[in-house]
């Protein structure tokens, strides 16, 4: 025990603890770091995007006697496509709540019908740039479409990710339950999925509703 | 050496090996071909060596996956100092070439050859030297600083070096298999473009520098949730040491700017593979947007190398001064303000652009505001010496090295930064002298000055001082040499990057600048020659106390090298330079209480990983489709499978800290 230790009594504080040291070893919670830089790791995805807006911001004007946004975007289709997403954030936030109460079974449910909300927002994107280029509005076409298509397509590749990451999530915490670790991870999924709404809330706007505004 | 058409014509060799085939080897190149002989001569020495003596498995067990940030930041000066053996060889390359290819001679490179040298000498001296050296002494020292066991992310941490590795592989490959990019070190298109570079130098540098940056991207994110998170009990950020404090801005640099290269190198790789239209010159693209995105990535890149140096000589200043630094805060501040100036200045790189007088104004503004706070750190740095009782030893040798020519390439930074004077200097030898006036007096001279500090701390001895000056005093004198003519030069309006010259007037600057570049391989050959017989004499060098510069941080507090657990009793800070407050104070080392320590375990995945994406990016490179698809697919498979093991630490019994400890105690009192 620390009271054994032969320290001067100089070196010790007024509650008898060592001045130069921690008598006992600090307990570090496993993973405090994380959230931190789970978010730091999101602010600099965020910077990706932050450049892909901007070159669209100086490259979506450049038609190249091609199509503009007027000729090409279907704005109901993308509304529905916004809804599957955003619908799939508020599942994702009723995963996090039954996390909370420790209920598996709901959790799995909620994380399911998540994963079901991004793969129909997939599909719908994958539909909607299938129509594009059969309408021979490729990437290659226009500076424009360069943008346009690396933009959303850069989201899109994330959905993809984060459903790729879901799956794993909900298998392990089939294996191994609702365990501290498997919180945090949840946890930084859950983040990962609200950040790419944001983004897509970006897209919507700057992309979709400006274009149609041009 | 002719391909033989029939077998590479023909569609399953093209399936098979992308674009690759026999005339993608240099053989027609003899200085190449006599590289080539040369390392893989030296290579399976080394491979003899360690089989021969059985340290395969030491090697993996111990240093490829291991998380202790320690040996991870001896890894990163290794791979320092064996890239900086190849950025500078392409350095004395071009010095000579510059200097014979007058009157007529063509000199001895051909420009294929002579194009991909400057390219990879800029490349890789700035990726692959500066950066890995700077991570390195920063993974080593930061967690000893704050008084950390390790970083927060240990395996992250193993990961980034073993990816900035591989992004080394990558382009080193690039010189005995294809060719490197022959654009410049920042591979503007249009020139870039799939149209003018249609060979594979251009795909080698853009995935060569994609797998480094994510090594580096993620190094940076640990070491600021480590700075923000780890640090030891009564440290609060005013009472950081100066060069975590310089650490933790560079860091926030990283991670602020390195996506901007990750994203602007993905355009450039759409543009070359898919054909989209972002930096090309018809259909809608605009190549200027490269330029201004890999600028706005590049000027805090900059800032990213010096900043943990100017904290190296804030340290090495109050350490060899036997002083408290002078205008600590201060000295914060001026960091935190060059940090945040460092993104509003890039446009003074392209000042010819056109962008118009008030654009070019404000950012030749900026540019001169940032001397203001890198001015006030000299002031500090001298304020820090007056009175003091200073020691010149070798660290405090290169820091006064450096305060003296540094501000000269300071002062040429602030010329070049008003928009005129630029129209004329612009791309011009002043430029290169220039920036290596602060490159190599700063970062360079900073980085000497850090090992020849640190090397005591990481190994148990100090570098032997003979040899040490001598290197020392060649490279400076012949940094001088090197340099001053280039400034001569771009002031007559001499451009870079040239190869054959037409006036004879001119070779007699070139021929003084190839003197100075020789001095200077002397002075690295002395560096390594202090390196071997500091290694050879270590008994007689050798450091007992763990503190032999009287050392104020708390990294001189522990053993060197220190334990695996960096401290037994995690400390308590109360003054902005705990150690020397803690022997002010008379602080007496805890001999009992010791307790089990709880360490991240070893893994073998970040290797793994990195040796996936070289295969990857090997594919991309060569357009071997099925390569980088199985790669890629591995890459996943291995990270996804990584998230599975649930077990990643131990614990230190309390018996092995005992023992250590003991040894240690034993140690200093053979001392008296």
């Amino acid at each position: 025990m620390a009271s054994a230790s032969p320290i001067d009594p100089a070196f010790l504080d007024k509650d008898g603890n060592p001045l130069f040291h921690l008598a006992h070893e600090p307990h570090h919670p496993e993973g405090s770091s994380t959230m931190l830089g789970f978010w730091m790791y999101l602010m600099s995805d965020c910077l990706i995007f932050a450049c892909l807006f901007a070159t669209y911001a100086v490259l979506g004007g450049n038609y190249a006697a091609g199509p503009g946004p007027k000729d090409l975007f279907d704005l109901p289709l993308v509304a529905l496509n916004t809804a599957m997403l955003l619908f799939s954030s508020i599942t994702y936030g009723f995963a996090m709540l039954a996390m909370e109460k420790n209920r598996v079974g709901a959790t799995q449910g909620w994380l399911a019908i998540t994963g079901l909300f991004g793969l129909a927002f997939l599909s719908i994107e994958m539909y909607e740039f299938a129509h594009l280029i059969h309408e021979g509005a490729t990437p290659m076409r226009s500076g424009f479409l360069s943008a346009f298509f690396t933009l959303v397509g850069t989201h899109g590749l994330h959905v993809t990710f984060g459903c790729i990451w879901l799956v794993t999530l909900m298998v392990q915490v089939a294996k191994h339950g609702l365990i501290p670790a498997n919180q945090r991870r949840l946890m930084c999924l859950s983040m990962f999925w609200h950040f790419l709404d944001v983004i897509w809330i970006g897209v919507f706007t700057f992309v979709y509703l400006m274009g149609m505004l041009r | 050496m002719s391909p033989s058409p029939a077998s590479e014509n023909s569609g399953i060799w093209k399936l098979i090996f992308g674009r690759l085939d026999w005339s993608s080897l240099p053989l027609h190149e003899p200085i190449v071909v006599g590289t080539f002989i040369m390392v893989m001569l030296g290579g399976l020495v080394v491979v003899a060596g360690i089989t021969k003596y059985k340290l395969w498995g030491m090697l993996w067990r111990d240093w490829f996956t291991t998380v202790d940030h320690k040996r991870i930041g001896i890894m990163y000066m290794i791979l320092g100092l064996i890239m900086f053996v190849r950025g500078f060889a392409d350095a004395v390359m071009m010095r000579l070439q510059q200097a014979m290819a007058f009157n007529g001679s063509e000199g001895y490179l051909n420009a294929h050859h002579y194009d991909q040298i400057f390219t990879a000498h800029g490349v890789i001296m700035i990726f692959f030297v500066a950066m890995p050296m700077i991570t390195g002494i920063m993974n080593y020292i930061v967690p000893l600083q704050i008084g950390a066991r390790d970083v927060s992310f240990p395996f992250l941490n193993n990961f980034s070096f073993w990816m900035t590795t591989a992004g080394a592989v990558i382009v080193m490959m690039s010189l005995f298999v294809g060719e490197f990019a022959r654009t410049g070190w920042l591979a503007y298109p249009p020139l870039s473009g799939i149209a003018y570079s249609p060979g594979v130098g251009v795909d080698y540098y853009i995935w060569g520098l994609q797998i480094a940056g994510i090594g580096t991207l993620l190094s940076g994110v640990n070491l600021i949730a480590t700075i923000v998170k780890m640090r030891a009990p009564g440290m609060n950020m005013m009472k950081l040491p100066v060069f975590t404090w310089t650490s933790l801005c560079a860091n926030i640099l990283i991670v602020a700017a390195f996506p901007v290269l990750t994203a602007v190198l993905a355009l450039l790789s759409l543009d070359r593979y898919v054909g989209t239209a972002f930096f090309t010159n018809d259909m809608g693209g605009n190549p200027m947007m490269y330029v201004n995105l890999i600028w706005i990535w590049g000027h805090p890149e900059v800032y990213i190398l010096i900043l943990p140096l100017f904290g190296v000589f804030s340290e090495v200043t109050s350490t060899f001064s036997n002083k408290r630094l002078f205008g600590y805060s201060s000295m914060v501040y001026a960091t935190v303000v060059i940090a945040i100036l460092s993104y509003l200045v890039w446009l003074h790189h392209f000042f010819t652009m056109g962008s118009g007088a008030s654009v070019n104004s404000f950012f030749g503004i900026t540019t001169m505001v940032i001397s203001i706070p890198t001015g006030a750190k000299l002031f500090n740095w001298l304020f820090t010496m007056y009175r003091g009782r200073i020691r010149f030893d070798l660290p405090m040798m290169w820091t006064v090295a450096f305060m003296l020519t540094f501000t000269v390439g300071g002062m040429t930074g602030v010329l070049l930064a008003v928009p005129p004077a630029d129209f004329v200097l612009h791309n011009s030898l002043f430029l290169i002298a220039h920036f290596h006036n602060v490159i190599i007096g700063g970062v360079l001279f900073g980085l000497f000055a850090a090992i020849n500090y640190w090397w005591p701390k990481a190994f148990g001895f100090t570098l032997d001082t003979k040899w040490g000056k001598r290197s020392f005093w060649l490279w400076v004198v012949g940094f001088w040499f090197a340099f001053m003519p280039l400034y001569i030069l771009g002031l007559m309006g001499v451009t870079r990057r040239m190869r054959v010259f037409d006036d004879p007037s001119l070779q007699i600057w070139f021929q003084i600048a190839a003197f100075g570049a020789l001095m200077i391989a002397a002075g690295i050959a002395c560096m390594f020659v202090q390196f071997a017989v500091s290694i050879i004499n270590r008994e007689k060098l050798r450091d007992t106390t763990g503190d032999p510069w009287n050392g104020r941080t708390l990294e001189w507090a522990t053993s060197s090298p220190p334990p695996d657990y960096n401290f037994a009793f995690t400390p308590v800070i109360h003054d902005n330079d705990a150690w020397a407050d803690m022997k002010k104070r008379g602080y007496q080392r805890p001999l009992t209480g010791y307790e089990a320590i709880h360490m991240p375990s070893n893994t073998g995945t970040g290797i793994i990983i990195a040796g996936l994406s070289i295969a990857f990016s090997v594919g991309m490179i060569w357009y071997i489709w099925w390569l980088a698809g199985l790669s890629f697919v591995g890459i996943l498979a291995v990270a996804i499978g990584h998230t599975f093991n649930y077990k990643r630490d131990f614990y230190i019994p309390k018996d092995v800290v005992e023992r250590t400890e003991g040894e240690r105690t034993a140690l200093l009192a053979t001392q008296g």
